[in-house]
């Protein structure tokens, strides 16, 4: 019978419309801002760069090696190395960014920064409600606010900070087991120098300058509170 | 059998009337363009004797950027060719990288890549349909039952991927994370409910007396036409050409699991609607097994390297049947960071092609439907 389709069809959507009444499964909106879905594990925004200390911009993981710069694909990230160096979380010396910007007007959230970065120094944030009234200067993000603790980013992607943070207690560990082989091996060097010194003291005709004592062996860097 | 000809008669495109025509632009800024693409339609009354579509509106120059890239950079922009599929694309891309540079995808990879294709599948055909609805005048229902749904798989590709839409997932030689716990089964959850929402979307509307008049008949494409311009996906196969690259080129491993191709026999709009609906259960049927057959193991090719990735000199093909049609990358490696030709087969912008043979002798009412059911996004025409 001609109608019945449609007949058919207007059951259906009074199913819907009785069903969103009493059924919680049915309402598939949330009334944001009041409410909000929180985000998802993975979920990626904007960039953000990881320090480790009180201090944002002295404990940016960010060594300035412009990896992330190059990968870029829209050349969204702006760095300048600085000319001096400081101790990393290692102790290592090595350069920090004197400019680091990001366009996020230009950025599109691909997250390969993220995965070229082999420092483990720029992450993905979930900040979302970045409008501005400045088109301009207001989104060109400088490293005061791309700085984020790594407390924020354990909060926001946990299972992704733990690896990361075990990647560096690892790096860490290397580091000092490194530190520590070097200088066991800097004073056992020193050591039999000095014995070759003074064996050929006293066999030798020409004396000897008197040997100076062992270079002490340097200390391990103290790793920070991860 | 001989060269076809597609000759048009005389009165079809209105010769001896050119002083009562009217010529009409529709778009770029028309709501039922699916975006900004314009239709230069010339009428005799609300009949139409010729369509020229015009596009290039949203081009964005992506072959020449990604020849001046290196083969990742290039990865987060297919994503915007289409954007309602951006898995299939990145599949795509990371096919013919692979055959470039004879990279492996694990066995865990590979289900997972099948499994967010076909969840793509669904999430395309669904929408589609709403939008297909819209063109034709169905305000609002049928479009916000497809968007509720296309909102539970895009939560699934979310929660794996990090993104809704722009998802750039797949790396060169596997994926680029690990599913994360709980997804497989909240997958199997979306996928045995799915088949409830399509018995209510047919309920709806595949019966729908208002829907099969304004449909059937309307915008016939036959098989040969189709094969000749070269017509892929559920249009040729709503023609009756049994041609589907799951089937033919087995890629992936599809070739595991069974489905059957549907096949519609007019090529009208309504055999279009129907191709897609049908296809959706098949999509079903491959993913309710594969998501338990899933194996553990590695998601990605460990000589496969993200940065300094220079595929030794050679070209490369890799084409998938993307839910609009074939999509293939065709890439030459000259042994340098960067492809030396990037070319992207794009099934939205070839299926076009075809839209002035199957407007001819009709209503613009009809057009605008014939236009929806060829289900193009202007991201993947123009590129």
């Amino acid at each position: 019978m001609l109608g019945t389709g449609i007949l058919k069809g207007m059951v259906e959507t009074a199913k819907n419309f009785a069903g969103s009444y009493h059924d919680p499964e049915r309402l598939t909106t949330v009334e944001y801002p009041e409410q909000r879905i929180a985000p998802k594990e993975n979920a990626r925004q904007f960039p953000m760069l990881i320090h480790d200390t009180e201090d944002p911009m002295k404990g940016l993981r960010c060594v300035a090696c412009q990896i992330c710069e190059k990968e870029c694909p829209p050349q969204c990230i702006y760095i300048v190395k600085s000319k001096d160096k400081r101790a990393d979380y290692k102790g290592q010396m090595q350069f920090y960014p004197a400019t680091f910007d990001i366009d996020i007007s230009v950025c599109m959230s691909c997250q390969i920064c993220v995965e070229v970065c082999p420092f483990e120094s720029i992450k993905m944030d979930t900040e979302f409600e970045l409008s501005n009234t400045d088109r301009f200067g207001g989104l060109l993000i400088h490293k005061e606010q791309l700085a984020k603790s790594n407390e924020h980013y354990r909060k926001i992607h946990p299972a992704d900070a733990a690896a990361s943070d075990a990647v560096l207690a690892a790096e860490v560990a290397k580091a000092q087991a490194k530190a520590k082989a070097d200088a066991e091996a800097k004073a056992a060097k020193a050591a039999a120098e000095a014995k070759a010194k003074a064996d050929a003291a006293v066999a030798g005709p020409v004396p000897a300058p008197a040997t100076s004592t062992a270079p002490q062996p340097t200390s391990p860097p103290a790793a920070p509170a991860a | 059998m001989g060269k076809p000809t597609f000759q048009r008669k005389a009165e079809v495109i209105g010769v001896g009337r050119e002083g009562e025509l009217l010529e009409v632009a529709m778009g770029p800024q028309h709501p039922s363009t699916h975006g900004v693409f314009r239709m230069d339609v010339v009428l005799d009354g609300e009949t139409i004797v010729k369509l020229k579509p015009v596009f290039g509106y949203l081009h964005r120059n992506h072959e020449k950027i990604a020849e001046n890239t290196s083969y990742l950079a290039s990865m987060p922009y297919t994503d915007r060719l289409d954007y309602f599929c951006s898995l299939t694309n990145n599949w795509a891309y990371a096919l013919s990288v692979e055959k470039l540079a004879g990279l492996q995808v694990p066995e865990r990879a590979e289900y997972i890549r099948l499994i967010t294709a076909e969840l793509t599948r669904l999430l395309n055909h669904t929408c589609l349909a709403g939008f297909l609805l819209q063109d034709m005048g169905a305000l609002g229902t049928p479009l916000m039952y497809a968007f509720r749904e296309r909102e539970k798989i895009l939560d699934l590709i979310e929660s794996l991927t990090g993104a809704r839409m722009m998802c750039n997932y797949m790396r060169f030689g596997g994926c680029r994370c690990d599913l994360p716990p709980g997804w497989v089964d909240a997958a199997k959850k979306v996928v045995a409910e799915y088949s409830k929402f399509l018995d209510e979307f047919e309920t709806l509307l595949s019966g729908n007396e208002i829907l099969m008049a304004r449909t059937q008949g309307v915008g016939k494409l036959s098989a040969e036409l189709a094969v000749s311009a070269g017509v892929t996906g559920p249009m040729l196969r709503a023609s009756g050409v049994d041609y589907d690259l799951r089937k033919v080129d087995a890629y992936g491993i599809y070739a595991r699991y069974p489905f059957r191709i549907p096949l519609g026999t007019h090529g009208d709009v309504y055999d279009r609607y129907m191709v897609r609906m049908l296809e959706m259960r098949e999509s079903l049927k491959i993913l309710e097994p594969a998501l338990k057959d899933i194996p553990e193991g590695p998601v990605v090719d460990p000589k496969a390297k993200l940065r300094g990735f220079r595929p030794k000199p050679g070209e490369a093909y890799g084409r998938i049947e993307g839910p609009k049609g074939e999509l293939g990358f065709y890439l030459i490696s000259d042994g340098s960071p960067n492809p030396y030709r990037y070319r992207v087969r794009p099934p939205s912008l070839i299926n076009l092609t075809v839209l002035e043979d199957m407007c001819l002798g009709q209503t613009v009412a009809d057009a605008i439907v014939s236009l929806g059911s060829v289900d193009i996004v202007l991201g993947e025409v123009d590129r």
